[in-house]
């Protein structure tokens, strides 16, 4: 491997909008809710940013396409501004761009934002996506629910896991971000649930029910990042610097293989184990202090935790049952109450899953913070199970 | 010898009860009270398109080669498309050579009979068979008799030289415009005249006469018949034909109007596949049918009868049916009732054409790559083949799935999509030997199937583009069912 990013970059500000189904708000105001908290916190002007990156996932419903619409929203500096796309893991690729360029020296001072107005389709979930001319004359018309309910059937086929045992686990899972998202004033839910409530609620796809699904909602989400000498020479001091940025990409085998059995996230294996190198984590169960996984899916957050390397194989539903990652938990999961709370604006969501381990790492989370985390893990998964982007940063303090 | 060398058949799964649509009709139809029985009728992704293929399959069997056919012929009154070849599109399903001939035929009742004879006709030019294929699926007003007596199915009969199982031994026709019912181009439903006099000034008088001549021509006596076939939705009309005809009452055969209606188009043949799988060798079967005139082939099944089977036959069809007393389902599929479709109803379904062809032996024809280095399948093929860690150029070569032994990997049923007959059921299916395909499954219910549950491929309609009037067809998976349609265990 190259030497990797570790360190080489510093976060200078953050900001995230608060997150729900914004009907007053446009895609242009989101921007600026989330750009102008992470100038504030940055301390900079407009005149010191040299690039921006700017991920939508929508264009159709959201902002229109290229760098334009973030350019004229925030009445950027005629700076360049790349709109990048890879599906739900857009936030992370647009992080990925800034840190790259300053850490090639190209840019001093970068800015990814990333914004989606899911609000406005007239329905709930996510609107139905364009797949080219050849897909759709024989791909199911999928929804992402069915999509990633089949690794619930293939979970519970592999492992014989009984179906009552694992529906329970999932109710966990988002009882568990619940009961923290309860305690942030910018998720889009914040009532808790029960587990009652999860077992008992309509399916929406089979075995997935109502509370297995993260929300649909609008948000923006901004990062600025530059180096730790620059960072340091504008008096900032406890400096949280990235450790890895991965991103694996599948390429076709899952889908078109017979060696995968549809159980767990090939990508997230890899891009973990590349993402733990980076970082030089040998021991991720010690050593990662909290994580914000892609929880779009109940059961996505499950297996999550075993591709992650946080449970063995197979072992996943004991330890969400044994609360391992409740907020109380060994390594906690969603402190901020995930996807599940904050509602999936596509092209924010990689973004607004870093503010949170930024907040932490700071001591700024509020009711919600956790005692002393030093490492955090932010995964961030676009496309589907069987062909997917899976994304995985990790941040700390400078020098852990 | 010219004959038959190969038969099979197809009934859809689904059975309307026609005591429920009765019931559902009462306040405004009481006169279908007493109707009994059930009628087959087309899933929402069936048409005659998809029952012509699935009844070819039946009469093909699994087999690789089926280089031997060299003509397709559908006989239907309801094809999807008015241009646009309906047996072109069924010959790429079965993946038959380019080079074969396909037409449609249409226009009568007896129009499956017309494509026989043509077939006949054409054996003596080609070298190989004559796939004759016949398939309907018509539309009816609600509250209307027709609407119980229908039935959608298809059938199918190989022609040619070789192995033959039932020889062509005599025919005749009549051509004559007596109009017992009428659809004109662009109309859907049919418009009937008065019963009795299609009986007595129709059937009566032109039946016999061709059934007499054909019978002439084979040398056979009336008396010496084994198995008179004459599809009729009339009460007791076939036996009154077979009577005037000098037929033994035992040797009519039975109609299934109680079991699956009468299937237009198909129903003469449908009938025919089903004697067929018990006939005795040297046994004589006519085939009678009316429309637009009359006409009637005569048949003697030869020692080989014994040993031919469908891959499943009308008989294995007729029991896996499934009864649904659910009248708007019915209607919700004929398109005869506008279900709200909501917001993501609104897709827009337009096929590119030039895509379509591009890719015609995987769509059609569910043909995959496989690596002849390492051996993987891929779905759909690809110029490169990926086993982990080697990405190899050009080493595919075509193989085919539809025939393949398969089963779900992973599954899930959505209430969330626009879907015809929701949930919606989709998942990845593992084809034994390679091949992986994440696609859509059909005719099963909730709660049937699990990772591991067997599964067949069905060629089906994929999407209906009601913007253009376009309909694009490809594969599903559906469970493996034995004869009493019990879905068979997993492996």
């Amino acid at each position: 491997m190259a030497n990797g990013i570790k360190d080489k970059v510093a976060i200078l500000g953050m900001g995230c909008s608060r997150f729900g189904e914004r009907w007053e708000a446009s895609p242009e105001d989101l921007m600026l809710e989330a750009y102008s908290e992470a100038m504030q916190d940055a301390g900079i002007t407009p005149d010191q940013l040299d690039a921006a990156w700017f991920s939508t996932h929508m264009d159709d419903v959201g902002t229109g396409r290229g760098g334009t619409p973030m350019s004229i929203a925030l009445r950027l500096p005629n700076i360049g501004v790349t709109r990048v796309e890879n599906f739900c893991a857009g936030g992370s690729e647009a992080i990925r761009a800034a840190v790259y360029a300053v850490a090639a020296g190209a840019c001093d001072i970068a800015l990814a934002l990333g914004v989606e107005k899911l609000k406005d389709t007239g329905y709930g979930g996510l609107p139905v996506a364009t797949v080219g001319t050849y897909i759709p004359q024989w791909y199911p018309n999928a929804v992402a629910p069915a999509n990633f309910a089949q690794v619930a059937a293939a979970y519970r086929y592999k492992h014989r896991v009984d179906p009552k045992t694992l529906k329970r686990a999932i109710a966990h899972v988002s009882v568990k971000s619940h009961e923290n998202g309860s305690k942030n004033l910018k998720a889009h839910l914040q009532k808790t649930i029960t587990e009652e409530q999860c077992l008992r609620a309509p399916t929406i796809a089979a075995p997935l029910g109502l509370f297995d699904c993260c929300g649909v909602s609008d948000g923006a989400a901004a990062v600025i990042v530059t180096t730790p000498d620059i960072a340091r020479g504008m008096g900032k001091r406890n400096l949280v610097t990235f450790k890895a940025l991965q991103i694996a990409c599948s390429n076709g085998w899952e889908l078109q293989g017979n060696g995968w059995d549809g159980s767990y996230f090939h990508t997230t294996r890899i891009a973990a184990k590349r993402a733990y190198e980076e970082a030089g984590i040998d021991r991720p169960r010690e050593q990662i202090s909290m994580t914000e996984v892609h929880d779009c899916f109940s059961i996505t957050e499950l297996v999550t935790m075993e591709d992650l390397f946080l449970s063995d194989e197979g072992c996943a539903v004991r330890d969400v049952l044994e609360g391992e990652f409740d907020a109380s938990g060994r390594v906690p999961c969603q402190i901020d109450g995930g996807l599940k709370c904050f509602g999936h604006p596509v092209g924010a969501s990689g973004i607004r899953m870093l503010y949170e381990i930024y907040l932490q790492l700071n001591g700024r989370a509020g009711a919600r913070q956790l005692g002393g985390p030093s490492v955090g893990l932010i995964h961030n998964l676009g496309g589907q199970p069987s062909q997917n982007v899976c994304s995985i940063s990790i941040i700390g303090g400078e020098g852990v | 010898m010219i004959g038959i060398t190969a038969f099979g058949g197809y009934i859809p799964r689904l059975r309307l009860s026609r005591e429920a649509v009765a019931q559902a009709n009462a306040w405004y139809a009481p006169q279908f009270a007493s109707q009994k029985g059930e009628r087959a009728f087309a899933n929402w992704d069936e048409d005659s398109v998809t029952m012509a293929v699935a009844a070819a399959r039946d009469c093909l069997g699994p087999s690789e080669d089926r280089s031997h056919v060299r003509c397709v012929l559908l006989a239907t009154n309801t094809p999807p498309f008015a241009e646009r070849l309906n047996s072109a599109i069924v010959a790429g399903a079965l993946t038959l050579d380019d080079t074969v001939e396909a037409a449609d035929l249409g226009g009568t009742q007896r129009v499956a009979l017309a494509a026989v004879t043509q077939a006949i006709a054409r054996s003596n030019t080609y070298k190989g068979d004559v796939l004759v294929l016949a398939a309907d699926r018509r539309r009816t007003r609600a509250a209307s008799p027709q609407e119980l007596e229908y039935g959608d199915g298809a059938a199918a009969l190989l022609i040619g030289r070789n192995n033959v199982l039932a020889e062509l031994i005599g025919s005749a026709t009549l051509s004559v415009d007596f109009v017992d019912h009428f659809r004109a181009t662009g109309s859907e439903i049919d418009y009937q005249w008065e019963e009795r006099w299609v009986r007595d000034e129709g059937i009566s008088k032109l039946v016999p006469r061709v059934v007499a001549e054909a019978l002439k021509e084979a040398g056979v006596n009336p008396d010496k018949v084994d198995h008179f076939i004459f599809p009729t939705s009339f009460s007791r009309m076939d036996a009154q034909v077979a009577k005037a005809c000098g037929v033994r009452g035992d040797a009519i055969a039975q109609p299934m109007m109680e079991r699956i209606g009468n299937c237009g188009a198909a129903h003469g043949l449908i009938m025919l596949a089903n004697v067929l799988e018990r006939a005795q060798p040297g046994q004589v079967i006519v085939l009678a049918q009316f429309g637009s005139g009359a006409q009637a082939i005569v048949l003697r099944a030869t020692p080989l009868i014994a040993g031919f089977k469908p891959a499943r036959g009308v008989s294995n069809w007729l029991s896996r049916g499934k009864e649904d007393r659910n009248y708007t389902r019915f209607l919700s599929f004929g398109g005869q009732l506008q279900l709200e479709r909501g917001m993501r109803g609104e897709q827009d379904r337009k096929t590119a054409l030039s895509t379509a062809w591009r890719n015609r032996t995987a769509l059609l024809g569910l043909v995959a790559g496989k690596c002849r280095v390492t051996g993987s399948v891929h779905f759909p093929p690809s110029r490169l083949s990926y086993d982990p860690g080697a990405p190899l150029q050009d080493t595919q070569e075509p193989y085919r799935l539809a025939d393949r032994a398969a089963h779900i990997l992973s599954w899930s049923a959505e209430y969330l999509s626009y879907h015809p007959s929701p949930p919606h059921h989709y998942g990845q299916i593992d084809f034994e030997g390679g091949g992986r395909i994440l696609m859509d499954f059909t005719d099963l219910d909730v709660g049937e199937v699990d990772s591991g549950t067997a599964m067949e491929m069905v060629f089906r309609i994929k999407d209906v583009d009601t913007v253009r009037g376009y309909t694009r067809y490809f594969w599903k998976a559906t469970p493996a069912r034995d004869e009493s349609g019990a879905i068979k265990s997993g492996n």
